[in-house]
């Protein structure tokens, strides 16, 4: 069973039709990369998976579960996580303090427990902030923990996003142009987190214009172009495609 | 001005002093993580006080304002539930004039609940008369009293903040919602939250300077106000900052009684109000932006 299974998705804004009829699966174990030209609505699509908006018809299945139309924290606790295109860290807090925010979805004490269990919250505290290091550490950002996320740079600042995602210990997780900004060596780094991330069996859906990256990372590409999907498959058959080539070398309008 | 008269002065300054300051952190917290003025902070603290006043008839002292405490941070939750939770996606002005019509349900009951009567607590040590000599100055014990309380919910709400997994929540809630909530947080659970906790913290301060201030129905809007002052003066969202301007409105309105009719303490008030949203909008202490994500 797919791990992520989108099926029929629609979404509509004013005149526009955004998504439309999109339908595609995620493996567990793999990567999956969501490709298109601008305004192809790879990003709503984004935000109809992770919960921030509504679809209008279709269904998201996260392990079989619908999770379609329900509030992005309930979907982040069933584990699904995501990163920003425009990086979103918490301004004022620590590094450290930004990704055992993360981790949160995972510790067990809940609302009141939290601040009435005195001597397990403590051990909770140590044990999400022993997550949030790992978290650090993966992205290799653990010696700058202590500095405030924002004043980070860029690069390192989308590291700490990333490990604010992988803090939840998420099942899937949702990258939006994770190279976005990032220069060649940078970008090169990247691919290889993306790499330790999948041996650590999470599976990835990113959205992503730097094709060396999406054709080094991914095991299967999905093409959307106005809406509408017109490709998917592993990475060497897409780029043969030739639709995808005239999206891609623009002849003319899909 | 004798300097033993300055010293009294300066100690009726900080009495005031400590009640704004608390009053304007109250408005902080919600501040910070809703971005909202809630301006029925003032109410809240006149039901700590009224409420501790009831309560002390059936139950002793400490017993009473716990209870008080307890039962507002209730009534503050409940604000936020019946009020404001439910709409969807409301602009910030829509908000801030819900919490005024709030604040007028609040003070109208308790008009209907304690009448226009006059309360207050015995004090917490000591009586009217004991007082303790400062330089020639006489310094009620409930002053230490307030002065102490302020320090502990200071102390206390930075250990919340910064040490505990809620308080990090509540945090990040404040930075970026939406960041927050796709992290898997309940942001509106934390909203709820910081109603809670800053109604439960005006009551505490209603219930330690009842005994200096009294307690009226209708100490709400005026608290209201002299907090709102301090915590633009502090800059929105920074308790340091509502603490130090809560003194210095304080002190600057106790010797205004020096020079001015004492009827004038309130214009001063609002003279400041104006002065800081005219030329400083974003506060006496640091830039727009650190002032409000330094939550306390």
């Amino acid at each position: 069973m797919a791990l992520l299974e989108v099926r029929g998705l629609c979404k509509r804004f004013g005149g526009l039709q955004a998504v439309q009829d999109v339908s595609f699966g995620v493996e567990p174990g793999t990567v999956k990369a969501l490709i298109g030209p601008n305004g192809a609505g790879k990003t709503t699509l984004f935000n109809l998976v992770s919960g921030v908006t509504a679809p209008d018809a279709g269904q998201v299945l996260l392990r079989g579960q619908a999770i379609q139309g329900r509030p992005p924290h309930e979907v982040a606790a069933l584990g699904l996580s995501r990163t920003f295109q425009q990086i979103r860290l918490f301004p004022g807090m620590s590094a450290l303090e930004n990704v055992m925010v993360g981790a949160h979805v995972r510790g067990r004490a809940g609302f009141l427990a939290g601040l009435l269990r005195l001597p397990s919250t403590w051990r909770e505290e140590r044990a999400l902030e022993a997550r949030a290091r790992r978290a650090l550490e993966l992205v290799e950002l653990g010696h700058l923990a202590a500095a405030e996320a924002t004043s980070l740079s860029y690069g390192q600042q989308r590291g700490v996003e990333l490990a604010r995602a992988l803090a939840s210990d998420p099942a899937l997780l949702l990258l939006d142009e994770p190279a976005a900004g990032l220069n060649v060596r940078e970008t090169d780094e990247l691919a290889r987190l993306i790499g330790r991330i999948r041996a650590r069996g999470v599976t990835v859906l990113l959205v992503e214009h730097d094709m060396s990256l999406v054709m080094q990372v991914s095991d299967e590409v999905a093409v959307l172009c106005f809406g509408q999907k017109i490709a998917d498959a592993a990475p060497q058959a897409v780029q043969r495609d030739p639709e995808v080539v005239r999206v891609y070398l623009g002849e003319d309008e899909c | 001005m004798t300097t033993a008269l300055a010293l009294q002065y300066l100690v009726a300054g900080l009495t005031y002093g400590t009640i704004y300051a608390v009053v304007g952190i109250g408005f902080n917290i919600i501040y910070n993580t809703t971005g909202i003025i809630n301006f029925a902070q003032g109410e809240f603290v006149m039901l700590g006080g009224m409420t501790a006043a009831s309560l002390h008839r059936l139950l002793p002292l400490p017993l009473a304002v716990l209870g008080a405490v307890a039962l507002t941070t209730l009534v503050g939750a409940a604000v936020e539930l019946t009020f404001i939770r439910w709409l969807r996606r409301p602009s910030v002005l829509r908000m801030i004039i819900v919490t005024i019509g709030v604040s007028i349900l609040l003070r109208e009951a308790a008009l209907h609940l304690w009448g226009e009567g006059v309360r207050s607590l015995p004090y917490f040590t000591g009586d009217e008369v004991t007082a303790l000599e400062l330089g020639g100055a006489r310094v009620s014990p409930q002053v230490l009293w307030s002065l102490a309380t302020c320090g502990a919910v200071v102390v206390a709400l930075q250990l919340f903040f910064h040490r505990t997994r809620t308080g990090r929540e509540m945090r990040a809630c404040a930075a970026n919602r939406e960041a927050a909530a796709l992290c898997g947080l309940a942001t509106r659970d934390l909203v709820t939250l910081s109603f809670a906790l800053s109604a439960g913290i005006g009551a505490l301060a209603g219930c330690v300077v009842s005994p200096i201030t009294y307690t009226r129905y209708d100490i709400g809007a005026s608290l209201a106000l002299k907090g709102f002052t301090v915590a633009i003066l502090g800059g929105l969202g920074n308790a340091g900052g509502a603490v130090a301007a809560g003194f210095l409105l304080g002190t600057l309105e106790a010797f205004s009684i020096a020079v001015l009719p004492a009827a004038y303490k309130d214009v001063l008030a609002i003279a400041i109000l104006l002065l800081i949203l005219f030329l400083r909008p974003s506060g006496l202490f640091g830039d727009r932006e650190l002032a409000r994500l330094g939550a306390s």
